[in-house]
């Protein structure tokens, strides 16, 4: 009997070896697809921040917190992801208060215009974006909820909880398109692809020509939008953090005046400071030719910069952010990644150089 | 609730634990209790049809088991007053009554099987969409032809008085209720399965393990090649492939069909033997049948069971085919003797097709199946006097085209199930012997098929497992027994093939997971 125990546990446990092992070299390591890795970037900056940028590209395209340290002396997190939806805005608010309590939440609105996973288009592309936001998450009952709120039809008809679970169930067939990285970082971390949580771009492609895009099935924002916008005020009213709602400055997508005006009204009934930076472009000073990387859908490293430099002002000045500078423990962890940071820029402008040349 | 399913793992699991866990006298209330939730979770709405089906027959073997109570009673009270002719009349009467209430719940039971395939089937469905009868149209209630069946031939058994009435209805239902074999069967008797799932057997470790491996072997048969093959079968279901690129169809519908049938019933027959349930094989190394007699006992052997004891048997010897029989031989000599069987066959096939799904291309499938048995039989003199000249019979190469004929000839009839337009099937057997166009072979058709290389090769070398352990178990028998005495190699083999599946599985986000093709009926 004590042989044949002995027998099955040692069935179990080389299975859960095997499993362990194929899992960490089969799930994606986001080592070109840079935005599968910035959620599960933020656990090792989480603590200090006295500002956390949520939302999708629009925050982690277009502010620096580096900048935003460097000329003001406030220490901020973007806790960004491709397509974020609003649930799962509001979960990862839910789940940064479990490892702190920033004085300031920026949410960017631009994610209101979808009220539900089908809404976004095309589902396939949808998972993806789950995934990048989702399996970054640390398990808790935000990522449960998140995951719940999240999964698109397929998903919930593939059972796909399972897998988010355990990740092997989804990745299981990527045997086939396994690269050098995933060997290399099979049982450790790449090193960061953001600056607290800044992903960074140095290209320049000016935006002369808009983006088409068809119009809006409705100028309403969905019930489901405004439901996670209120637990968020909520959540921030409870936790005693202040709620700013933005609209980051980039053109493409269109953000409606429609749109504009409910989200305004909301904040005047809600007391909420909203900042459509759409709105003070020339303020900020950005440039169209000189500060995107992509013809106008995001800001290049420039852009954020001018953005942060604006917007830090606003923290300070409508928002009272403290500035840190003149702590000398945070001061010293922030001057190792502003060189991080600036590093990164350097060779990235080298790499940019090269290759023109 | 899908079988390949994490949550449908997870349910067994959490059964085959409890089951194990509970007192032996109250596992079978356990069984039922998971069989409701599990017909449960295909939709409360087909709990009704269940529901007629376990009330109607319950009843009526209740009635008749009342009737037969009755005479013997009668019969042991007036033993000695009562002649051989009283005795025959009062057994006549009480057959007679039974007989009223079989028709009555089979009428009853199949009329709502036929009209819930009637409304499925194009152009009614449509028809039932919008009417009154919308209800039926969600989808067939799963394993209604599976369990119907069973549960009319337990009523037929009563009434031959072979076997005895079920008391308690709960017990019935558990039998017509058995939650694997609601998936694809096997269409159990009575007499064999209900006392085992009753008698809630104590755990035995090498039962369970062959359970679990039987369960695992099914899996990686029905995910890594029925699901992968599927995306080709579909398309080559296409008007543009004929000639070289039908006969493929065949080939790969065959594999496709073989892995998903086989592999779901190994599924059923494994967990019931890990819960202690030994359920009968319903398929026997099918390809390797060297004529369709023998095809026809190695396929889907419950069904045939089913039809030879409940159609075929019952009309060969009816009062009429008698008749026939009689009048046949005195004016066509031994064909003549011949003919009622043949009849009986016409009626079984036909039934079998009907079985299958309800549209003309299942009744021709029935029929030429029907053709094909009733021309060899009526060949075999034929083909002894070619065997006795020639002598191959006993040659291993003949024994070899013989697999092969036959495996060929039932992939052409089998095709016709992927055809609902009967003509169209035809069109494409025409193309067979008028288009002969190879290079799709290698101009590169095949990759256009959603099927890439890595799918071939991960194909190429499933079938080829399939094909070495069908081919071991032929000639040495059960490849598990054999392991039994290898732990360490038992282990390897198991561990490996768990990874295969876990690894090579058509599961999950971006595949297209099918159904069991049997779940349809």
């Amino acid at each position: 009997m004590k042989k044949k125990i002995a027998l099955i546990t040692a069935s179990v446990l080389i299975f859960a070896v095997l499993w362990y092992c194929l899992q960490a070299l089969l799930m994606p390591k986001y080592m070109d697809n840079k935005e599968g890795a910035l959620i599960g970037e933020y656990y090792d900056n989480a603590g200090n921040n006295d500002v956390i940028f949520i939302g999708d590209c629009e925050v982690y395209e277009n502010f620096s917190p580096i900048t935003l340290w460097e000329e003001y002396g406030i220490t901020s997190y973007i806790r960004g992801s491709a397509q974020q939806l609003i649930w799962q805005s509001y979960y990862l608010m839910e789940e940064t208060f479990q490892y702190e309590t920033p004085d300031v939440i920026v949410f960017n609105v631009l994610s209101m215009k979808y009220d539900t996973p089908q809404s976004t288009g095309d589902q396939e592309k949808r998972e993806a974006y789950n995934r990048m936001t989702l399996d970054g998450m640390r398990w808790s009952k935000s990522k449960w909820d998140s995951i719940w709120a999240s999964m698109t039809e397929e998903e919930r008809e593939k059972e796909a909880i399972y897998s988010y679970v355990l990740p092997l169930l989804r990745y299981h067939d990527r045997w086939s398109d396994l690269k050098q990285e995933d060997f290399t970082y099979w049982f450790r971390s790449p090193a960061p692809v953001s600056d607290n949580g800044y992903l960074m771009q140095t290209g320049v492609k000016p935006y002369t020509t808009e983006h088409p895009e068809p119009p809006p099935t409705s100028y309403e924002l969905g019930e489901n939008s405004w439901y996670y916008l209120n637990k968020m005020v909520e959540l921030c009213k409870s936790k005693g953090t202040q709620l700013v709602l933005i609209k980051a400055p980039i053109e493409s997508p269109k953000w409606y005046p429609q749109w504009d005006e409910q989200v305004e009204q909301f904040a005047e009934e809600n007391d909420l400071l909203y900042i459509n930076m759409l709105d003070c472009q020339e303020e900020i000073g950005i440039d169209w030719n000189a500060d995107t990387y992509d013809a106008g859908l995001h800001l290049n490293v420039y852009g954020a910069e001018k953005a942060s430099r604006w917007f830090g002002k606003v923290l300070q000045e409508k928002c009272g952010v403290a500035d840190n500078r003149s702590d000398t423990q945070i001061s010293a962890l922030w001057a190792e990644k502003a060189k991080a940071y600036h590093d990164r820029k350097a060779a990235m402008e080298a790499q940019k150089n090269k290759e023109t040349l | 609730m899908q079988i390949t399913s994490v949550s449908f793992l997870l349910f067994a699991a959490a059964t085959l634990l409890v089951y194990y866990l509970l007192p032996q006298k109250v596992r079978w209330c356990f069984l039922l209790l998971a069989s409701l939730v599990f017909y449960l979770c295909a939709g409360v709405q087909y709990l009704t049809f269940l529901l007629l089906t376990v009330l109607s027959t319950y009843g009526a073997s209740m009635l008749m088991d009342r009737n037969l109570q009755k005479q013997e009673s009668y019969l042991a009270q007036n033993k000695e007053s009562l002649s051989r002719e009283d005795k025959k009349e009062i057994k006549g009467k009480t057959k007679r009554n039974n007989r009223i209430i079989l028709i009555v719940c089979l009428v009853l039971n199949f009329g709502v099987l036929g009209m819930c395939k009637f409304l499925l089937a194009e152009p009614f469905k449509s028809l039932a969409n919008g009417g009154f009868l919308s209800f039926l149209t969600l989808a067939l209630p799963l394993g209604i032809s599976f369990y119907m069946f069973q549960s009319m031939g337990y009523l037929v058994d009563i009434y031959r008085g072979t076997d005895k009435a079920e008391k308690n209805p709960l017990k019935l239902m558990l039998f017509a209720s058995y939650f694997p074999q609601l998936i694809q069967g096997p269409i159990n008797k009575h007499s064999e399965l209900a006392p085992q799932l009753l008698a809630g057997k104590g755990f035995d470790g090498k039962e369970f393990s062959f359970g679990l491996q039987r369960m695992l072997w099914g899996f990686f048969k029905k995910m890594v090649i029925a699901d992968r093959i599927a995306v080709a079968v579909l398309a080559l279901r296409g008007p543009e492939f004929t000639g070289v690129g039908f006969f493929l169809l065949t080939l790969f519908y065959a594999v496709q069909i073989y892995a998903d049938f086989t592999g779901g019933i190994d599924i059923v027959i494994g967990l019931s033997q890990a819960l202690g349930i030994k359920m009968p094989e319903n398929f026997i190394r099918p390809f390797f049948s060297k004529n369709i007699a023998e095809y026809w006992r190695r396929w889907h052997i419950s069904l045939g069971e089913w039809m030879k004891s409940y159609i075929f048997y019952p009309i060969s010897v009816s009062g009429p085919m008698l008749k026939l029989s009689k009048k046949a031989r005195n004016k066509l000599g031994n064909f003549g003797k011949r003919l009622p069987v043949y009849v009986a066959s016409i009626a079984t096939w036909a039934m079998t097709g009907i079985w299958h799904g309800i549209t003309p291309n299942f009744l021709l499938w029935g029929m030429m199946n029907c053709f094909v048995i009733v021309v060899s039989e009526e060949l075999t003199p034929l083909y002894e006097k070619f065997h006795n000249r020639f002598g191959w019979k006993e040659k291993k190469w003949y024994g070899g085209f013989e697999i092969l004929r036959m495996f060929i000839l039932m992939n052409l009839i089998r095709i016709v199930d992927l055809f609902p337009n009967v003509g169209e099937y035809f069109r494409r057997m025409g193309s067979l012997v008028t288009t002969f166009n190879f290079p799709i072979l290698w101009n590169g058709t095949l990759m256009n098929l959603g099927l890439s290389g890595t799918d071939y090769a991960i194909l190429g070398g499933g079938i080829a497992l399939m094909f070495g352990v069908s081919l071991f178990e032929e000639k040495r028998g059960s490849i598990r027994q054999n392991l039994w005495e290898k732990p360490v190699l038992r282990y390897i083999l198991v561990l490996a093939l768990l990874m295969v599946v876990l690894l090579m599985g058509s599961y999950g986000i971006g595949y297209q997971a099918s159904n069991f093709i049997y779940n349809r009926f």
